[in-house]
């Protein structure tokens, strides 16, 4: 089962009633990966031209026909090729970290790969993409049509950084640890948008204007304070910062 | 609610690296071979990954964590669910003997919408072409100057022409073979116009077929024209309506989806419409060939029976090919 909105994410939830989400890549990074594997096909057309060029003087008939023939099945197999053996990537996806995907988030077939790429003639009409371009923009999951007639998405392979939590600094001793039942009940309570916002703002630290982070940590503390129910003794003498520096450590080191 | 964190992670770490190892295997293409215990296992292993993601979701400063288990989900269900919608895996031999043609006759009727399209193209070139003879010019491309003139001269002019190894009769079949699979490519292709644009194609062809059989007859040629067309358009006429009939198949998943909903009707669709367009492009290798190498050469060089039979027995193989004729040849007993 998949939803869909137009922020970009597509969440699939499987059968067991588990959610994940795929990034949908936006036409403009997809246009950028066309571009890088148009300039591919293009330097192996040059170096093929220029491989076949003193044939033609030999043996024209056979050179033409050659040319001809390696020029159609580079411009229609390179994609079908690339995107079956990579799993859904040609070298410009993997550049710009994509890949295309069945839009149930299920694994490609051979078929759908030959179909979206078979359609990219009537993509291209009447002139670089402009048709496939216009549907992918009205499409709610940036479908062209010959994504469409595959039932293919292409997704952004997002790659997750661990933060790096040594520009955190919570005082030597981090008196909410000593109340693990609230700890686990504040990290349920914490959602991630949240978390990544008091990280950040933590991580960012030095960039602030001092008044402006103290205006901002304070209102960060407020927010998480009236989500947890550590005892009055344990953020006796906590500054607004060391608070936040505190429950930062909480969620995110073990 | 997880109390501890860490010695949660501490304990489940083993099973999702050994998940993780097994969607390597798989992905290797080694999960044919697993026995049913392995299988089972893997079951297991997804079930259990899918249950820590859960668990672990609540913590918001797990990200790394839980994209890292997400991932393992979302290759397991890859795994494990595109595997029932599988199809049978079939041999190249397996498929051109058997897979093409039963595709095609699966799928005829769409055929036969393709067939009466042309025709009716082939009709309305004719009577163009008879009622008024300038309609020759808008109806055939500017590209086929040498259609464009009077019949009787080009007979003329072919009949005294003699074969020059000069001729790049191999760069002309490649041209026909990569032109005339480009034309069927956007035959399918134009079906996500809900076969407006296939019809339209079929259609445009048909009239042009007509136009120049209905001249070339018209000026007394009929026996060249046959003899030139017939060799080559005995495959390569049904190939194009082939690839009609797939723009069809896919018009339909978007017209008519029978209850289901287009993506479902199309995701089942797609084999034909693959199994069709490898089927057309064989043909058109086959046509492009004789094209360059056999029809161009008339009176002079081959008579006119002779091409007209060879044609004859292409059609007879095709129709013996595509009505299952040949599924018996290579098959295991």
């Amino acid at each position: 089962m998949t939803s869909a909105s137009r922020t970009t994410v597509l969440t699939i939830v499987t059968p067991e009633g588990v959610s994940f989400p795929l990034h949908l890549a936006s036409p403009l990074v997809r246009s950028v990966a066309w571009m890088v594997d148009v300039s591919l096909i293009a330097a192996v057309i040059w170096a093929l031209l220029n491989l076949l060029n003193p044939f033609l003087v030999v043996m024209p008939d056979i050179a033409i026909a050659f040319t001809l023939l390696a020029l159609f099945a580079v411009e229609l197999g390179y994609f079908i090729l690339f995107e079956w053996l990579w799993k859904g990537r040609t070298l410009g996806k993997r550049l710009l970290g994509l890949r295309v995907m069945d839009a149930a988030g299920l694994d490609l077939s051979f078929h759908q790969v030959v179909v979206r790429n078979l359609l990219r003639f009537i993509d291209w009409l009447p002139r670089i993409y402009l048709l496939g371009g216009i549907v992918s923009l009205l499409s709610p999951r940036y479908q062209r049509l010959g994504d469409l007639a595959a039932q293919t998405i292409v997704v952004r392979v997002i790659p997750s950084f661990e933060p790096n939590l040594s520009m955190i600094e919570p005082g030597k001793f981090n008196s909410l640890r000593a109340y693990p039942h609230l700890i686990a009940r504040l990290r349920k309570a914490v959602g991630p948008d949240e978390s990544a916002v008091l990280l950040n703002a933590l991580l960012r630290r030095n960039a602030l204007d001092p008044d402006a982070r103290a205006v901002i940590y304070a209102e960060l503390a407020q927010l998480i304070r009236a989500r947890s129910t550590f005892p009055a003794e344990a953020l006796d003498g906590l500054s607004d910062e060391h608070y936040l520096g505190n429950v930062a450590d909480i969620l995110y080191r073990r | 609610m997880i109390i501890d964190l860490a010695r949660f992670i501490e304990k489940e770490k083993p099973f999702w690296a050994e998940f993780d190892q097994l969607l390597d295997a798989h992905s290797r293409g080694a999960a044919s071979a697993w026995p049913l215990a392995a299988v089972k296992r893997f079951h297991f292993l997804y079930e259990k990954v899918s249950s820590d993601l859960v668990k672990i979701s609540t913590f918001s400063g797990e990200r790394e964590l839980r994209s890292h288990l997400g991932s393992l989900v979302a290759r397991g269900y890859a795994a494990i669910h595109a595997r029932q919608r599988r199809t049978r895996r079939i041999g190249l031999l397996d498929w051109f003997l058997r897979g093409f043609p039963a595709t095609f006759r699966r799928t005829i009727a769409a055929f036969h919408v393709a067939a009466f399209i042309t025709i009716a193209g082939c009709v309305f070139g004719g009577i163009a072409v008879l009622v008024e003879p300038d309609a020759k010019e808008a109806i055939i491309p500017g590209m086929a100057r040498e259609l464009l003139g009077s019949p009787s001269e080009r007979v003329k002019d072919d009949e005294q022409r003699t074969p020059s190894g000069r001729e790049r009769r191999t760069a002309g079949a490649a041209w026909y073979m990569t032109h005339n699979t480009r034309v069927s490519i956007f035959a399918v292709s134009l079906g996500m116009t809900f076969g407006i644009g296939t019809v339209a194609l079929l259609f445009y062809n048909g009239a042009m077929l007509g136009a120049i059989v209905v001249d070339y007859v018209a000026d007394g040629h009929g026996l060249f024209v046959t003899g030139w067309l017939l060799p080559h358009g005995v495959v390569e006429i049904p190939a194009i309506l082939i690839a009609g009939q797939a723009g069809l198949l896919l018009a339909v998943c978007l017209i008519r989806p029978g209850g289901r909903s287009r993506k479902e009707k199309l995701r089942e669709r797609l084999p034909d419409v693959v199994s069709l367009v490898c089927g057309v492009a064989l043909m058109l290798v086959w046509a492009g060939i004789v094209e360059s190498f056999f029809s161009p050469y008339h009176a002079g060089v081959l008579p006119y029976w002779f091409k007209i039979a060879f044609g004859l027995a292409e059609g007879a193989v095709l129709v013996t090919y595509l009505s299952g004729g040949f599924a018996r040849l290579g098959a295991r007993p």
